[in-house]
């Protein structure tokens, strides 16, 4: 029997607002245990929550950048369950009416081979398989794109809800208390968007694909920092397979809690691997909550279903139903970054840019904003591309900084490859200048200036160069002119180290052929 | 002059506005007040028990600062006025306990809204007092400090849930209290008390930093010896808080200005199903007796419906069992309260701490509420109960397209007797039946001293307001107040 993973994801953004979501208490990572709290993030008997407008703002954001639907009312609710890192013994979240529903995400698909390894069908039955459990308008055009390489898919997002994260436990040796379990509230009360795919992924790479791709969207957004480890994106996976051909799907399980895009491969591999061989030794997939070990790159069951909780959500009644207004909407969309999809497309479009160039450019808004900050400056769209994929990013990655902290302005880095395009100075004399301006906080033409780089083009005095180096070397010139054209390279390299680098090499080219030639 | 012993022993039955009127011209500070107050609850209040927790040194630093404010010349109606609170407000630095074991060493970081509010009025707050266990019960007798005895009757209950508050203002051992509303708790024990007690419009005065029972029910309201001191009192604590979403921001209006005596041409409605058989022989012969006098003061009764009451009692406990039910999962014993010893794991001191820290009556509720919230029941009783609550809101706004407010009795019978009703929650549950309907459509209710039983126990009425409509219930009920003689009967203790 031949098996078709079914994948949804629900992914956990922490949004990056300088309070929490229910109260004033800082957000900020890494503090003191329980040092930013206050009588609502501690569930203090009486307090009540108050919503924080930021986060309303940033689940709009998320919202249109993901195509969905803003619900003009939505309404919190209680899900309840006893945890000791949940103070109030109920997380408030949202249930039957989220803030956003009826997104979708469009993936760019490489590797069509999504049916599984156990099985033998080739890509027009995997095709077809997809296309029969595949709901929605957009399935024809989806099956067709798939037979292309490096098609796009498209994923829908049921919904998207905010609600609070808990607290933490920390098991150790806790200073005045010896050994044992402490609480730290810090983190309880700080907001999250919880974003819900539809079943659509169909492999491991589909959803590596498709958290790349919001993971990008939501760090371009403004509205998360991205940071995994810390925990700021993180994902459960739900995964369960079918015969191909099948439009029920099978039992699923879910992961919890993969803090990594390559734990989610490695999970939902893990776990389709497990399902197949399961079913093929006549076993039953149960529905559990299921964990990732990193260590192993194996799935353990964490609880089963008949130890699920009932989390009898109600609406909760110390927050009032939020309304959000067509006008409040409209200010946010105007306020929304370009995203790296129209960015890119702007990129070959205007600007010439390779698909290539393009991607790497728009990988970080922070890269695409410096880059297109030169542009508008007047640099050059390609020499510009260039630099900052090549020498300013080089120099950042040595230097282990990110491209906002970069000591060369957009401004200096303009005015370096304006300097390069007027013939003052060679690119390679410029790379100098780069590393001058690095450290040293000086204009390029001030460097320039200083050290005497501007480049000499005067024929002249490359003619006088080019002489005695010939005269000094007739035993090349003669090889040379014998048919032995390797050696030119070798007059190209001389003339340029007497010029100390500054003869502009195009002069240096032609002249050198026109004297060796004998013209 | 008379004797230091006779002021004092008068002192603590004034009104707000009497001593008020006495601390502005001087005749009396407040910390004599307080301190006659003080002895008051510690002649008094061993037989009555209204107080779990009494704060003489805090009173009286308190009254300090409102002997200073008014020598400066800087007086508020409440300036310098010993008030009680229900435990169930909470008080920085001063132990909260909401009657419950599992409170019982709660010493909150913070002050509530109101309670904010009362201090910077300069209000002076004398103790906290009891109720029945997070109000939950309609007869004080819920509490794990032991139940609050009625002082016209010690043999009888004050009512509940805001018994203490009650009880307090018949003892005189507060000038005035503050109570909380969520099922009747405000109205029910004012009426056996004889005192003034109303419950405002849900959102009119903030919850914040009041214990949670059932959140979309809950309100605070204040409970005094006369309507004056209700309006004065309300006026303090009434407007919009930005701590708390499902406040109202409304201009608050100047209550004692509705203050009247003027009712002539005032429709009042009498909704029939509150006029049933089983009512108590004196209940409806103090309900007829105000019916006439009113009418001598020209108002105008309209006979009227509100066909869903007989579902309240049902739509609450399912509404408030369920609100709480949640509302009560935080104390687990892990940052406050009461935590059990000895538990073999996390799951096992949840369970111990709460089994020994909640009293009968609010595991029965918390226990009402899980099921009614359950996966499976959830439409079948927490939706259903909204929807009917929806319904008995439109019979009232639909009452109110014909009249100003509603007349009604505050509770089937009078008080009844200490340990009468504990075996049978049921009955217990129905003695809160005209009272219930007000707060599941979220309006505003006054109870006032209508007249006495054959055995010397009093007997409230009930006036309902449309939302929002405080000022016109509280003219209604100063009228009739002026016109009667009920609320200057004292008990005798």
């Amino acid at each position: 029997m031949r098996f078709q993973p079914v994948i949804g994801l629900e992914v956990h953004v922490q949004l990056k607002t300088d309070t929490k979501i229910f109260c004033g208490c800082s957000t900020k990572f890494g503090a003191a245990p329980n040092s930013q709290t206050c009588p609502v993030c501690l569930g203090m008997p009486g307090a009540l929550p108050v919503l924080n407008k930021k986060v309303v703002e940033f689940a709009i954001r998320a919202g249109l950048a993901t195509n969905c639907r803003i619900a003009p009312r939505s309404v919190f609710a209680r899900k309840n369950y006893f945890y000791p890192d949940l103070p109030k013994g109920y997380q408030i979240s949202q249930f039957e009416l989220p803030i956003c529903q009826n997104g979708h995400l469009d993936i760019e698909v490489t590797d069509l081979n999504s049916i599984s390894s156990g099985c033998q069908g080739g890509k027009e039955e995997a095709t077809r398989a997809y296309s029969d459990v595949r709901r929605g308008a957009d399935d024809e055009v989806n099956a067709g794109r798939r037979l292309k390489a490096n098609s796009v898919k498209r994923i829908g997002i049921t919904r998207i809800h905010m609600e609070e994260d808990a607290g933490k436990l920390v098991h150790s040796d806790i200073p005045g208390l010896g050994s044992g379990s402490g609480v730290d509230l810090n983190r309880a009360c700080t907001p999250l968007l919880e974003i819900v795919s539809e079943p659509d992924i169909r492999s491991a790479d589909e959803a590596v694909a498709y958290l790349r791709k919001l993971h990008q969207i939501v760090v371009y957004l403004g509205i998360c920092d991205g940071n995994m480890e810390e925990g700021s994106f993180r994902c459960d996976a739900n995964v369960s397979v079918m015969p191909v051909g099948s439009t029920t799907f099978g039992t699923r399980t879910e992961t919890k809690n993969v803090n990594s895009f390559r734990f989610v491969k490695q999970a939902i591999e893990y776990e389709i691997e497990r399902q197949i061989e399961l079913i093929g030794e006549g076993g039953k997939v149960v529905q559990e909550t299921r964990l990732f070990d990193p260590g192993t790159g194996e799935t353990r069951s964490m609880r089963g279903k008949e130890e699920a909780h009932d989390y009898r959500y109600f609406p909760d009644p110390d927050l009032v139903p939020l309304v959000i207004s067509n006008d409040w909407v409209a200010d946010v969309a105007l306020s929304l970054p370009e995203l790296p999809e129209a960015r890119r497309s702007r990129y070959r479009s205007e600007l010439g840019l390779s698909d290539y160039d393009a991607e790497v450019l728009t990988a970080t808004r922070e890269m695409a904003e410096y880059f297109e900050a030169c542009i508008a400056l007047g640099a050059p769209a390609k020499g510009a591309a260039n630099w900052v994929m090549g020498e300013v990013t080089r120099t950042l990655n040595e230097a282990g900084k990110g491209i906002a902290e970069c000591p060369v302005t957009p401004e200096r880095l303009t005015a370096l490859l304006q300097l390069i395009e007027k013939g003052t100075i060679s690119g390679k004399i410029a790379k100098t200048v780069f590393d001058e301006m690095w450290s040293s906080d000086k204009a390029p033409e001030a460097i320039v200036e200083e050290k005497g780089l501007v480049q000499v083009s005067d024929t002249g005095e490359i003619e006088r160069i080019i002489d005695e180096i010939m005269a000094a070397n007739m035993g090349q010139v003669e090889e040379f002119r014998g048919g032995k054209e390797k050696v030119f390279g070798f007059f190209v390299g001389q003339v340029m180290r007497a010029s100390k680098g500054k003869a502009n090499p195009a002069v240096v080219n032609e002249l050198l052929m026109k004297k060796l030639k004998g013209a | 002059m008379p004797p230091q012993t006779e002021i004092l022993m008068e002192l603590h039955d004034l009104t707000i506005h009497e001593l008020h009127d006495r601390l502005k011209r001087k005749e009396v500070s407040s910390v004599e007040a307080t301190r006659a107050l003080l002895a008051r609850i510690e002649a008094v209040d061993p037989k009555v028990n209204a107080y779990i927790t009494v704060t003489p040194e805090e009173a009286l630093a308190a009254a300090q600062d409102a002997d200073r404010r008014i020598a400066a010349g800087d007086i508020a109606p409440l300036t310098g006025i010993p008030i009680g609170l229900k435990d169930i407000f909470v008080t920085k630095g001063i132990r909260t306990t909401c009657a419950s074991r599992i409170l019982g060493n709660f010493v909150p970081p913070y002050d509530g809204t109101a309670v904010a509010r009362l201090k910077e009025a300069g209000a002076v707050i004398v103790g906290k007092l009891n109720q029945d266990e997070f109000a939950m019960g309609s007869s004080g007798e819920s509490s794990a400090f032991g139940p609050t005895r009625n002082p016209w009757n010690l043999e009888c209950i004050p009512g509940g849930s805001s018994s203490g508050s009650a009880a307090a203002i018949a003892a005189r051992t507060a000038t005035a209290t503050l109570g909380t509303d969520t099922g009747g708790s405000i109205r029910q024990p004012a009426s056996h008390c004889g005192c003034v007690g109303l419950r405002p419009t849900y959102g009119r005065v903030s919850r914040y930093g009041v214990i949670a029972y059932a959140s979309s029910l809950d309100q605070v309201g204040p409970l005094t010896r006369d309507v004056t001191d209700c309006a004065l009192m309300l006026q303090a604590v009434a407007g919009h808080d930005p701590l708390d979403s499902t406040s109202v921001d409304l201009p608050v209006p100047d209550y004692t200005k509705a203050l009247t005596g003027d009712v002539k041409g005032l429709r009042l409605g009498l909704p029939k199903e509150y006029y049933i058989a089983g009512l108590d022989p004196d209940v409806k012969m103090a309900l007829d007796e105000a019916i006439e006098t009113y009418r001598g003061l020209g108002v105008e009764f309209i006979d009227i419906s509100l066909p869903h009451t007989d579902y309240a009692v049902a739509t609450y406990y399912l509404v408030a069992t369920a609100e709480a039910s949640s509302n009560l999962a935080r104390y687990e014993g892990v940052r406050f309260g009461h935590r059990a010893e000895g538990a073999a794991s996390l799951i096992d001191m949840f369970r111990k701490t709460r089994a020994e820290g909640f009293g009968a009556e609010v595991k029965r509720r918390i226990m009402l509420g899980t099921y009614a919230l359950s996966s499976g029941y959830y439409d079948a009783y927490y939706l259903k109960a909204q929807k009917v609550r929806t319904l008995i809101m439109q019979d009232f706004l639909k009452a109110f397209e014909t009249v100003d407010a509603i007349l009604t009795p505050v509770a089937p019978t009078p008080a009844f007797r200490i340990g009468e009703k504990t075996r049978d929650p049921l009955q217990m549950y129905l003695s809160d039946i005209f009272t219930i309907p007000v707060n599941l459509a979220g309006t505003c209710a006054v109870s006032v001293p209508a007249g006495m039983s054959g055995n010397g126990l009093p007997i409230g009425l009930q006036l309902i307001g449309r939302p929002f409509g405080e000022e016109t219930i509280l003219r209604a009920a100063h009228a009739f107040e002026q016109a009667t003689a009920w609320h200057q009967r004292k008990a005798q203790i």
